[in-house]
């Protein structure tokens, strides 16, 4: 495998091998029936939709975001403000976000059903409510398999963190090429590189003999595993020849700035330079809304680094004509409680919670749902996480209804009881 | 006669149906007043027992100061008697009663849109007499310079500002601090005062020149937590004594920011040499002291919550609390009356308590 000649010659931009490998070896696929015809996928490839989902980890309180309730019992001391949207009120800690609500379509009355972290967070990207034995794919997974396949250049699922973690078996029965790859603080590490004592021939003869090894292997236990193992080095050297796009550095520093000079700023910037890079699906975390305690300096801090570059992403993917291809979404894993506790916190909450969508295929300025005066309880329109998975499905222009074929017998892939939210759909 | 913490009683109770959130006594010590999360304040007397609901801000507000139109004629000792000689007991029954005059005063009150109203607090029913819109975001604080002359703002546009108490004129904006200022309180001299922001920093500035003099030590009371990603900090409660030491109250020691888990603590500044102590309480207590101040024989008194309220004492040298009580409710806030022998605190569940610490004889 050729070396790659990186501008900046920064360790800190390289992709790392093993971040792959580990991804794409973790478990062995169960299945790996192509889901997407030929035709649909050029027909995709040809617009070439994308999801981004911003998700403000620890749950984001509704009431400090996109469902205020100044003046009353639960809506705590900030404001509502006037959004681009007649009619459209949202907090005042996201005046960025309110003068581009046009662009956005609100979801008021989700009812998640879990107030719990990780429980909530696998319902939310899966669309699902658990069931026993079957383990479905979160969101990124699907996208990556039905909107970019097994060959795209980049790899088509990216989750990029504060810190390090990542890389969970959230591919499940799509085989492990679909899982999450990890990129930790924005900067995927360094051991990509060839190291220093290594020359170049060196390492051509060794990747010859892995190669020779794994066709060996193949000849005789050929395995959906043994597959993805391989093809995780094809795409591994296809990324190393677009190293630069994980190089926020090359971004301008007027760009910069309109990001911001935070760790949120920098990854959100970077989700863009991936989705111009045709990553199909990017999930950017933002840490963290777990606000038990103190919850309105909490999102004062945590949402003043949240609204600027956020805004700023939308501009940039309007701009770039990107907006009407990609699916924008910000979630949590849950929203924070009406009530206002003794420490000035929020609880968990799942009754009655904001999701925000934008871009291909949503209705921009929409507002569906309404909680009641207080924030207390849907008063209308009720939708669950398996509505949103639908609807996110149909917003990129992907058949919900049909199923994928793990150990040839179909899963469909969203939940048939649920249907898309079509008052969003454009 | 000597204060007795040991001693301490509730004196008088009120309560309200939305949580406090901060108390001020007014400069005669007859009315205590609270603000809630109902965007209200309000005015409990504590002589007749009644209260009454300042209505105008359109948010919640904690920084509260009072300052006197003139010179102190009368006490709540003397209203009291005063309404016990014309037959009326003292407290909630005695609400029917006319209640006594009470000295001209102006209350100043900030909330978290950055708005300062001027009350006039001794009226049957306040009202707002003047309104300003002093800061960008949340004005945390408020402090009224010892000759009435000037107020001291500061908030989370990292500024501190001076103003005419009587007018409202600004005067004067101190930059410097890099962080949310959350504490403003003037020195006894009037030439100083002193701002605490959410990093720990505590600035000494010069009140005739906005010259910042000295930087103080209270990082002890801030924490980047990494797992949350966010700042912890700042003090809650502040306060100045006669002989100029400087409290500030806050949270220490946290593990969990998000969770509030961490310990009460108070740093108190000697003036001279700026060194700091720790005061902490004696036993094990998790949360955060909200407010602080001095008794008039010099004891430190701290207000908190977290796993329930407390209240603190630190008489002498000691830097464990030397006792503690227990108040029915997680405390928001904590005032010291002017006499400096009785406190009140703001609670959580919307009670406001009288405590005095005046041995029945």
């Amino acid at each position: 495998m050729p070396h790659a000649d990186y501008a900046c010659g920064s360790a800190a931009h390289a992709v790392s091998r093993r971040g792959f490998l580990a991804t794409a070896g973790a478990t062995a696929a169960l299945g790996t029936a192509g889901f997407a015809s030929p035709d649909s996928t050029a027909a995709l490839a040809r617009n070439q939709k994308r999801v981004l989902v911003v998700y403000l980890a620890g749950g984001v309180s509704q009431f400090e975001t996109w469902d205020p309730k100044p003046g009353t019992d639960t809506g705590g001391p900030f404001r509502a403000i006037s959004t681009s949207v007649p009619g459209t009120q949202i907090c005042e800690l996201l005046p960025h976000t309110a003068a581009r609500m046009h662009r956005l379509a609100v979801v008021r009355s989700l009812n998640s059903t879990t107030p719990d972290h990780a429980q909530g967070e696998r319902v939310m990207l899966t669309g699902r409510r658990p069931e026993a034995g079957i383990e479905y794919p979160h969101l990124g997974a699907v996208a990556a398999k039905m909107l970019g396949g097994e060959r795209a250049e980049m790899p088509g699922h990216i989750h990029i963190l504060p810190g390090g973690g990542g890389g969970r078996a959230d591919a499940t029965f799509l085989g492990p090429q679909f899982a999450s790859v990890p990129v930790p603080d924005g900067r995927p590490p360094a051991n990509l590189l060839r190291p220093s004592g290594l020359t170049a021939d060196a390492d051509r003869a060794r990747d010859a003999l892995r190669q020779s090894l794994t066709d060996r292997f193949s000849r005789s236990r050929r395995s959906a595993a043994s597959e993805a193992y391989a093809a995780s080095f094809a795409q591994a050297e296809r990324v190393f020849n677009r190293a630069d796009v994980f190089d926020v550095d090359r971004e301008s520093l007027k760009t910069a700035e309109r990001y911001g000079r935070h760790d949120f700023g920098r990854h959100l910037l970077l989700a863009r330079r991936l989705l111009e890079a045709g990553v199909s699906y990017v999930k950017v975390s933002h840490s963290n809304y777990d606000t038990h305690h103190e919850n309105f300096d909490f999102h004062i801090e945590q949402l003043g680094e949240f609204d600027r570059p956020f805004a700023a992403l939308l501009d940039d993917l309007s701009d770039r004509g990107m907006l009407e291809s990609t699916l924008v979404v910000v979630m949590s894993e849950m929203g924070r409680t009406p009530k206002i506790n003794e420490r000035f916190g929020r609880d968990h909450w799942s009754n009655g919670w904001s999701v925000v969508l934008g871009g291909a295929g949503i209705k921009g300025g929409a507002v569906v749902g309404r909680t009641n005066a207080n924030g207390t309880t849907i008063a209308d329109r009720e939708v669950g996480p398996w509505h949103l998975f639908h609807t996110y499905l149909r917003a990129v222009g992907l058949d919900p209804e049909r199923n994928f074929h793990p150990n040839q017998r179909p899963v469909p892939v969203a939940d048939p009881r649920a249907s898309a939210i079509s008052e969003i759909l454009a | 006669m000597p204060l007795d913490p040991t001693a301490a009683r509730v004196e008088r109770e009120y309560r309200h149906a939305s949580p406090l959130l901060g108390c001020r006594f007014d400069p005669s010590g007859r009315y205590l007043f609270a603000t809630s999360q109902d965007n209200s304040i309000l005015r409990f007397d504590l002589v007749t027992g009644g209260r009454t609901a300042l209505v105008g801000h359109a948010s919640w507000g904690r920084g509260m100061v009072v300052r006197a139109a003139g010179p102190r004629t009368s006490n709540p000792e003397r209203a009291a008697a005063s309404v016990a000689a014309r037959g009326g007991a003292i407290g909630p029954a005695a609400v029917a009663l006319p209640a006594p005059p009470a000295d001209p005063f102006t209350l100043i009150s900030a909330d978290y849109h950055g708005k300062l109203i001027w009350w006039n607090g001794h009226a049957a029913t306040p009202t707002p007499v003047r309104t300003v819109e002093a800061h960008a975001g949340w004005c945390r604080a408020v402090a009224l310079s010892p000759d009435g002359a000037t107020l001291a703002t500061c908030g989370n546009d990292n500024l501190v500002k001076l103003w005419d108490a009587a007018t409202g004129a600004h005067r004067r904006t101190l930059t410097g601090h890099t962080s949310h200022v959350y504490n403003v309180a003037f020195h006894p001299s009037g030439t100083r005062l002193v701002s605490a922001d959410l990093l720990g920093t505590v600035k000494d500035w010069d009140a005739a020149t906005g010259a910042c003099v000295r930087d103080l030590d209270a990082k002890v009371m801030h924490k980047y937590d990494p797992t949350f990603r966010a700042d912890i900090g700042g003090a809650r409660g502040m306060a100045v004594a006669p002989d100029g030491r400087v409290a500030c109250a806050g949270i220490t020691n946290v593990s969990n920011a998000f969770a509030g888990v961490g310990n009460p603590l108070v740093v108190l500044f000697d003036w001279a040499d700026g060194k700091s102590k720790a005061l902490k309480p004696k036993d094990v207590f998790q949360g955060t002291a909200w407010g602080v101040g001095f008794l008039n024989d010099g004891t430190v008194i701290a207000g908190g919550g977290g796993s329930g309220g407390r209240v603190w004492f630190w008489s002498g040298a000691d830097a464990n609390s030397t006792h503690t009580l227990t108040p029915p409710a997680h405390v928001r806030d904590l005032a010291v009356h002017p006499a400096g022998d009785r406190f009140a605190v703001a609670c959580a569940t919307g009670a406001a308590v009288v405590y005095t610490l005046r041995r029945v004889s």
